[in-house]
């Protein structure tokens, strides 16, 4: 876990170069916002490329309100993201990299939420994998920081690979890979067979992406990314991306039991998992990530109710944790500057001496315990009312969201109170003080946002939230946005929650203790992932160690061993057609029959070395004289030449290298040889008895004079013919002799 | 002579593989050999054989009739120097391990393998 802060590496300040990613991202913000009118109207612009015709595939974005909603998340958030971290990481010499990091994620996370192609929603959606691969593991010469990184890109890798087969198997039952063309065959995919299998293999991808239980505890861990980075990534980014890929597909996928009944009770246990364990965590970085989890479960929770209601109240949801998560990261990081620690109990007392940082965590903790009047209340009462006229399971998710929210604004006391007030000062630091403006301004934005949207949330309301509804659910919210609903049943469930949440903040102490105590008994899905790459790690060793057992003798056994089994595979599955051949032959062939056995048995066993190689010699003579019988003189006189050379050249080995003793019969290397032997034999009188088709040699012999004007026919194949082919022949040789030169001269060194 | 040949192959082949497996370079090199002229054997032969009547034109000619198969012979004579041309590099590379490693034993050849000692160059 990420217990150590960042260090940044000191060298000179950077240059103004590095406001250049804030800026161009607000103006892209600011280019967004012309598309708020038409989306609202019901104008989707459209951006088609043609990519790949034959597979229906094509390179296509699409802006609805749910993507222009993200969009702007997405360009707003990074503009204040990426002033921060030029603020943050003003005199670290990996600024530049980490602002290009940044913009590739961004960018990719950008063509995800608004890609209306599901092959180039994936290509973005890998996109995100890896570049937060990169962004988690930006320290990388810490061992915790890399740990993270690969587990975050492990998981999310491997969802998405799920995510791709759903989304491929969805592609060729619609016969279309524009998700706007799928959204409107909802009925074909629920009454489809493959039901099940798409939906498991998307909700994998969605649920590895926003960590969900089992697989939430890469996010915790991915707080080793430096705090720009993990205010980026979990407020209204990476992590939303399952979020958003479940909103996107609802239309196509949504309502069915299996839906409902698998978002709702994955969503409600890991919310109220991650927010009892964000209640634990010293560092408040940690606390905020674990409410994030808890977040991303009230959205799926959400979802899976499925209502028009309960639609408004996730994307209203989205909307307010986006605000309050990224002013709420950014401003740790802000405590952290200003007075030199993060951690909850190193920091107590700091509102005189840090006054804006005071009020924008005060603000964005308010948003998040859901007080009035800010946005965080209108999305709590939304989720009341949501739950409370749920289809299924009303009382179960309406108790989740009261516990969840409670504990939500235990958490909120945790980071707005104790390090600020009714304690004396006391921090790291000598001197703690608010941080430059490069760092204040964003928080100060996102969380004067909350307010806003709190204050007047028709227009956020008409502006965003309705039209990402309809994108969601298909049809017109119902109801509008308001910080007063009267009186009913959401604001008593309201008061409850404040209720509970005060009594649960003023016993944290006793929870913190009795939660410390008993972490180590609880079962932790981590475990399971560490447990699962151990054993791979141990398959993948042992398999080698198997295979590549440093013996080579050993390699070229198996070798040996597969070309025999395959040889007689290949024979025994054939026909068997027996070659008409009688065992006879004129004396002639007697002769070289038992001049090349004789050889072969005398280099087999012959403990002279000079015998062995003499006799090596005699084989090659014996098959030199068969071409000359059978009419091949070039051949034959060619071997006769290389037999001789080779003679030479082992002789000069012979030499040269050791003298060892006799080798004794191995049986098992004997079993082998002759079963390889054997099969060559016997596939081969199966060659001699087919039959032959020589209209390849008819044609050498009819052209080889009238043509090439040759008599020598074998003469004229190797050098007009098939005159490239000695060509190439020549130049293996060339460069056979010139890597031999080159192994005898290379460098002189002996070791015995 | 073709039963004869298919034997012979398969006994070249099978002492090839035989002294391939011994474990010290110099047999492994004989065993190349022989391999080689095994394969050489199997394409001339799978060219079918014709006793004494080498594919030559004779004079004054443009064909010749029921001469040997020119074909196979052809590939054989590429076969044969290439081989050569092989073993001679690997014959150059058994006797250079033999300085760097100080063995002709191939077992004992193993810096490249995991969890030995690196490469001594």
């Amino acid at each position: 876990m990420a217990e150590t802060p960042d260090e940044p590496t000191i060298t000179r300040e950077a240059g103004i170069w590095r406001f250049i990613p804030a800026v161009i991202a607000a103006l892209v913000t600011l280019w967004f916002t012309k598309f708020i009118s038409p989306v609202a109207n019901g104008q989707y612009p459209e951006y088609v490329v043609t990519w790949v015709e034959s597979a229906g595939v094509s390179f296509a974005f699409r802006l609805d309100g749910l993507s222009l909603a993200f969009a702007l998340l997405i360009c707003g958030i990074g503009a204040m993201v990426f002033l921060y971290a030029s603020a943050y990481f003003r005199s670290d010499r990996r600024l530049l990299s980490l602002q290009l990091t940044l913009i590739a994620f961004a960018i990719s996370m950008l063509g995800l939420t608004t890609a209306d192609d599901a092959v180039t929603l994936f290509i973005f959606w890998e996109g995100t994998t890896i570049t937060s691969y990169l962004l988690v593991g930006f320290d990388h010469e810490k061992e915790t920081s890399r740990r993270a990184a690969l587990q975050a890109l492990l998981i999310t890798g491997a969802g998405g690979l799920a995510l791709f087969a759903g989304l491929l198997i969805m592609g060729g039952i619609a016969g279309t890979y524009r998700i706007s063309e799928m959204n409107l065959l909802g009925e074909t995919f629920k009454s489809h067979e493959m039901y099940t299998t798409i939906f498991v293999l998307v909700i994998l991808g969605c649920f590895t992406k926003s960590a969900q239980w089992p697989f939430h505890f890469w996010l915790p861990g991915a707080m080793a990314a430096p705090t720009p980075v993990s205010a980026y990534l979990h407020s209204a980014t990476m992590v939303k991306a399952g979020v958003y890929l479940m909103a996107r597909l609802m239309p196509a996928l949504g309502g069915t039991d299996l839906w409902v009944w698998t978002l709702i009770p994955f969503g409600a246990f890991t919310m109220i998992l991650a927010s009892v364990w964000a209640m634990r965590q010293t560092d408040l970085k940690l606390m905020l990530a674990f409410t994030t989890v808890m977040g991303l479960s009230m959205m799926t929770m959400l979802l899976g109710v499925s209502t028009n209601a309960a639609i408004a109240a996730a994307m209203t949801f989205l909307l307010v944790h986006a605000f309050y998560k990224a002013a709420l990261f950014l401003s740790v990081g802000m405590i952290e500057k200003g007075s030199g620690s993060r951690d909850y109990t190193k920091v107590a007392g700091l509102s005189r001496a840090l006054p804006l940082t005071t009020t924008v965590v005060g603000l964005a903790a308010l948003s998040m315990a859901g007080l009035p009047p800010l946005f965080g209340f209108i999305g709590k009462e939304m989720i009341y009312e949501a739950g409370l006229h749920s289809h299924h399971a009303a009382m179960f998710v309406v108790g989740a969201a009261l516990v969840a929210n409670a504990l939500m604004v235990a958490c909120s006391g945790m980071v707005a109170i104790r390090p600020f007030f009714f304690n004396d000062q006391q921090a790291p630091k000598n001197n703690p003080a608010d941080p430059g403006w490069g760092l204040w301004l964003g928080p100060v934005i996102l969380s004067g946002l909350g307010l806003l949207c709190g204050l007047f949330p028709g227009t956020i309301g008409y502006t965003l939230v309705e039209p990402m509804v309809l994108a969601v659910a298909g049809e017109p919210m119902e109801g509008y946005l308001a910080l007063w609903h009267g009186f009913g049943m959401p604001l008593l469930l309201s008061v409850a929650t404040f209720a509970l949440g005060a009594l649960l903040y003023f016993g944290l102490d006793h929870i913190r203790e009795f939660l410390f105590r008993i972490e180590d008994d609880v079962p932790e899905t981590e475990r399971w992932y560490d447990g699962f790459l151990v054993a791979m790690g141990s398959i993948a060793r042992n398999g080698s160690i198997l295979v590549q057992n440093g013996s080579m003798t050993s390699y070229l056994r198996r070798t040996f061993m597969v070309m025999a089994i395959l040889i007689w595979v290949a024979l025994l599955s054939g026909t068997w057609t027996w070659p008409a051949f009688a065992l006879s032959g004129e004396l002639i062939d007697w002769a070289i029959f038992l001049l090349i056995t004789a050889s072969l048995s005398v280099v087999l066993g012959s403990s002279s070395r000079l015998a062995a190689i003499t006799a090596l010699g005699g084989v090659g003579a014996g098959i030199a004289i068969i071409f000359v019988v059978y009419g091949a003189v070039d051949v034959a006189m060619t071997q006769l030449f290389v037999e001789i050379l080779v003679v030479v050249f082992m002789a000069i080995a012979m030499v040269k290298l050791p003298v060892t003793g006799i080798a004794r019969f191995r049986p098992r290397d004997a079993a082998v040889a002759a079963f390889l032997g054997l099969g060559v034999t016997m596939s081969m009188l199966m060659v001699l008895g087919t039959d032959i088709d020589l209209s390849l040699t008819d044609f050498f012999v009819e052209k080889s004079y009238p043509e090439a004007f040759g008599r020598n026919i074998v003469n004229v194949i190797l050098v007009d013919f098939r005159g490239f082919d000695t060509m190439g022949e020549t130049a293996v040789i060339c460069f056979a002799a010139m890597a031999a030169y080159a192994v005898l001269k290379a460098g002189r060194k002996v070791r015995k | 002579m073709e039963i004869m040949l298919a034997v012979l192959a398969g006994a070249l082949v099978a002492a090839g593989a035989y002294l391939m497996m011994n474990g010290k370079t110099l047999p492994y090199l004989f065993g190349l050999t022989m391999i080689s002229n095994s394969a050489n054997i199997i394409i001339f032969a799978s060219g079918r054989l014709t006793f004494g009547k080498p594919p030559l034109v004779p004079e004054g000619e443009k064909y010749i009739q029921g001469a040997a198969n020119a074909l196979p012979q052809a590939l054989i004579l590429t076969a044969i120097v290439i081989g050569f041309g092989l073993l001679v590099f690997a014959l150059c590379l058994a006797y250079r391990s033999y300085y760097v490693l100080g063995t002709i034993e191939m077992d004992q050849m193993h810096s490249s393998e995991p969890g030995t000692e690196a490469n001594p160059q």
